[in-house]
């Protein structure tokens, strides 16, 4: 027998073997990166809710999927479920409903909404002066026991870990926006422990409701440029005044090498490195300097066994906010150098908006398909350049390149910052 | 290669007090947690004990953008910190890694309450329910109701800002938060981290949650191995627990007082059909290294809630039998997410001071989740 393949640092090398992906674009890999390719935006109006009294009236939502009860945990499941039964049907792994190996799931934080909350209080009696108590009374009624199970933090992951028979303990967890590509990072480093050989890494987030809009317009992190609403997120332009929610799940299939050598998978790509740090300087803003940012780029590329000259391109995390794209592009500058000029970066959320729990897991799919297909996708709605971000932004036309090796930023509140790197060829 | 994972610090609260010694002299007095059974009737909840917080969350501001679950774990967590001699170490500081298990989603029971009055009369439901929340809604509310936020006020107000992730799904949270953590440590990915969660169960919204599946025990104070017979259930309580956990290298190097060493942590999840949990923690004792009751104790997170409660303590029965066997739910209650954390320090705790050779601590979640840890003596 061979020697086991292993990466510079000693340890398994993980290749990604499946991938399933969902956004308001459509469902599939091939439908959404044909519209990604294109240019093609898949922010619209809300229509979901009212959207009366609201200061933003558009997002990314995926209106082309049921859900019941519709909430977000139920929508979010269902993202998932689709995007898995692609990543597992491509990586053609196990036996259906046998997945050789752990899941790792990044899911939003799950809360009662308010049609249940109405729901309750009407079972409850409501008549007048309603409070938790006429809740509760409904809640006594027996009615609504399978609602327990739903708004449980747990469920969503329990239920993709049941149909698809991954093993162990599913893990639920949030980075916040960065959610997504930790899933992917505890993927990795399970199978470098040589704990499983496989992994299901799956990000996920359906929850574009009316309360969450509003805590995010409440905070002022949303554009406000409702018409047309496809030019609204236009990350690194000049007049970019926020990010635009958007819904969608990505899924992928992570291997020992090894594993998928020996069962003859065809090798989609590695994921080299994995690089975060946390952030103490505020809840939602980024510490000025972008060190945190920064440390995290440079972890994932030195875990990866890599120099920053080796990368050649960033898939951005590009939210459109004034705050984000300056402080990012600030620390790609500081990572890249003066080559950084040159080094293409784009942001998906351009076109899909900000997934929020599930952005770093879709744009780990985009990021090894822009590999595989030798182009990337463009940043749209770049009409006016910011001067003070001097970056190579592909603006709004695709653009034939080879690709072997691409940083993927995810950042979010409560100072999160991971990094991933993933490749054609191990280091 | 695997490294040896040592516990280090503690920090807990709940209805027992504050501090790991707190909590020793409950157990020492057999002292039963307080019950409020008043507040929230006909349901019982275990209060937890009034705090200072400033002894931990010294700015006002920092206070003031927490709800009562994140100022637990934010205090919680400063205790363990002290607890392993961390504090003021900056750099250090910096360096260590955080596993949160939490929950979320605190409400603003009076804008809820407006709301649903409301919504009856409005001629546009939706515009009122928009108008109402865009206008009454505190903008900093989000900041305590999202999961990750215990996380990233632990980075701002104590400094720790290695990695910092947050699982979430009630007991099982927590039972995988240490599995992980130790894990990645005996497999040199990553020296130091501090592990834990924390759970308001004073919130009617929470109690909500699980009344709807009428899992909540209403029936005055009964231990939860009497309650099976009455149709079983929790009692919710507020606390948290957080641990630091550190490669036995790394707390040599820098001098630290181990307490004990966490050998074994392992975690499953199946489907709960009868009898299935009971077997599930069952796999998990026989997977583990032999636990030697005649020197051993057993601290369990049972809930109280039917079937499950009965299928582990038939399993504890035939596997620790004989030994002394504490329950952390008739201490302070089931704490959800930091329920295994606690039970891990107690465990800690007790071995620390002699008080035995080596302890079994066991999570069978209310709903899903099994967990069994193996802490030793050193």
């Amino acid at each position: 027998m061979a020697a086991p393949h292993r990466d510079k640092h000693g340890r398994p090398l993980v290749v990604v073997t499946g991938m399933g992906v969902v956004t308001s674009l459509g469902e599939g890999k091939a439908d959404n990166w044909a519209a990604l390719t294109a240019g093609r935006s898949g922010i619209h109006r809300i229509t979901r809710f009212s959207t009366e009294n609201l200061r933003t009236t558009i997002a990314g939502t995926v209106d082309f999927i049921p859900a019941e009860p519709f909430c977000a945990p139920a929508l979010s499941e269902q993202l998932a479920l689709r995007a898995a039964a692609e990543a597992v049907g491509q990586a053609a792994i196990g036996r259906p409903g046998d997945f050789p190996g752990a899941l790792f799931m990044a899911v939003p934080p799950v809360e009662m909404e308010w049609p249940q909350r109405e729901a309750l209080a009407e079972a409850g009696g409501r008549n007048g002066e309603t409070d938790y108590g006429t809740l509760l009374a409904g809640a006594r009624t027996g009615r609504f026991r399978a609602w327990h199970e739903l708004f449980l933090f747990g469920t969503v992951a329990a239920r993709i870990q049941e149909r698809f028979g991954t093993k162990g303990s599913p893990i639920s967890l949030s980075t916040a926006c960065s959610s997504g590509a930790t899933a992917i990072q505890l993927g990795v480093e399970a199978i470098r422990r040589g704990e499983v050989q496989a992994a299901l890494a799956i990000g996920t987030d359906g929850s574009v409701n009316p309360e969450s809009l509003i805590r995010f317009s409440l905070l002022s992190a949303l554009s406000t440029q409702n018409d047309p609403p496809e030019e609204a997120a236009k990350p690194f332009s000049k007049n970019r005044d926020g990010f635009v929610m958007g819904e969608g799940a990505a899924a992928l299939v992570l291997e020992d090498y090894d594993h998928a050598l020996a069962r003859g998978a065809k090798i989609l790509g590695f994921i080299l490195g994995c690089g975060e740090k946390g952030d103490g300087f505020h809840r939602t803003r980024s510490s000025p300097d972008g060190a945190p940012a920064i440390a995290a780029m440079r972890e994932a590329i030195a875990d990866a066994g890599l120099t920053p000259d080796d990368i050649d391109y960033i898939n951005a995390h590009g939210t459109s906010t004034p705050e984000n794209d300056k402080m990012e592009s600030m620390g790609c500058l500081a990572v890249m150098g003066e080559r950084m000029r040159e080094v293409p970066i784009s942001s998906n959320k351009s076109m899909i908006g900000h997934t929020l729990t599930a952005a770093g897991a879709i744009e780990a799919v985009f990021s090894l398909l822009t590999i595989s297909e030798g182009r990337i996708p463009p940043t749209i709605n770049y009409k006016v350049p910011d001067p003070t971000i001097p970056l190579d932004v592909v603006p709004n036309v695709a653009r034939d390149a080879k690709v072997g090796r691409v940083l993927s930023n995810s950042f979010g509140f409560g100072g999160q910052n991971t990094c991933l790197v993933f490749a054609a060829e191990p280091a | 290669m695997t490294r040896e994972v040592l516990v280090t610090g503690i920090g807990i609260v709940s209805n027992l007090g504050e501090g790991i010694e707190a909590h020793l002299a409950a157990i020492d007095a057999g002292r039963p947690g307080v019950v409020d059974t008043e507040r929230f009737k006909p349901y019982l909840v275990h209060p937890v004990v009034p705090l200072e917080w400033e002894r931990q969350i010294p700015k006002k501001s920092d206070q003031r953008q927490m709800e009562a679950w994140q100022r637990l774990g934010v205090y919680a967590a400063g205790l363990a910190l002290d607890d392993a001699g961390l504090k003021g170490d900056k750099e250090l500081l910096g360096r260590i890694h955080l596993i949160c298990a939490a929950g979320g989603g605190e409400r603003d029971y009076q804008v809820d309450s407006q709301v649903l009055t409301g919504l009856p009369q409005a001629a546009d439901p939706g515009a009122f329910l928009n108008e109402r929340l865009m206008s009454d809604l505190r903008p900093t509310l989000f900041l305590a109701q999202l999961s990750n936020l215990l996380a990233g006020n632990i980075s701002i107000v104590h400094g720790v800002t290695g990695a910092t992730r947050t699982f979430m799904g009630e007991e099982q949270a927590g039972v995988d938060a240490l599995r992980i953590a130790k894990a990645r440590i005996a497999a040199n990915q990553g020296d130091i981290f501090l592990v834990g969660g924390s759970y308001n169960a004073e919130r009617p919204d929470v109690l909500l949650v699980y009344e709807m599946a009428g899992l909540l025990w209403k029936d005055g104070f009964a231990g939860v191995w009497e309650r099976e017979a009455k149709g079983g259930g929790f009692i919710p309580g507020s606390g948290a627990a957080f641990l630091v956990l550190e490669a036995r290298e790394h707390a040599e190097a820098r001098g630290a007082r181990p307490l004990a060493r966490l050998t074994y942590v392992c975690a499953d999840q199946v489907r709960r059909t009868p009898g299935a949990a009971g077997e599930s923690l069952d796999g998990l004792f026989a997977a583990a290294a032999a636990f030697d009751p005649r020197d051993g104790l057993v601290v369990s997170g049972a809930t109280g809630v039917a079937g499950i409660t009965g299928e582990e303590q038939a399993v504890l029965d035939r596997r620790t039998g004989g030994a002394r066997r504490i329950s952390t739910g008739d201490l302070f209650g089931n704490m959800l997410e930091p329920q295994f954390p606690a039970g891990v320090a107690l465990a800690a705790a007790l071995l620390h001071r002699g008080d035995a050779r080596q302890a079994a601590v066991t999570s069978v979640g209310h709903a899903r989740g099994e967990g069994l840890a193996l802490v030793e003596r050193i």
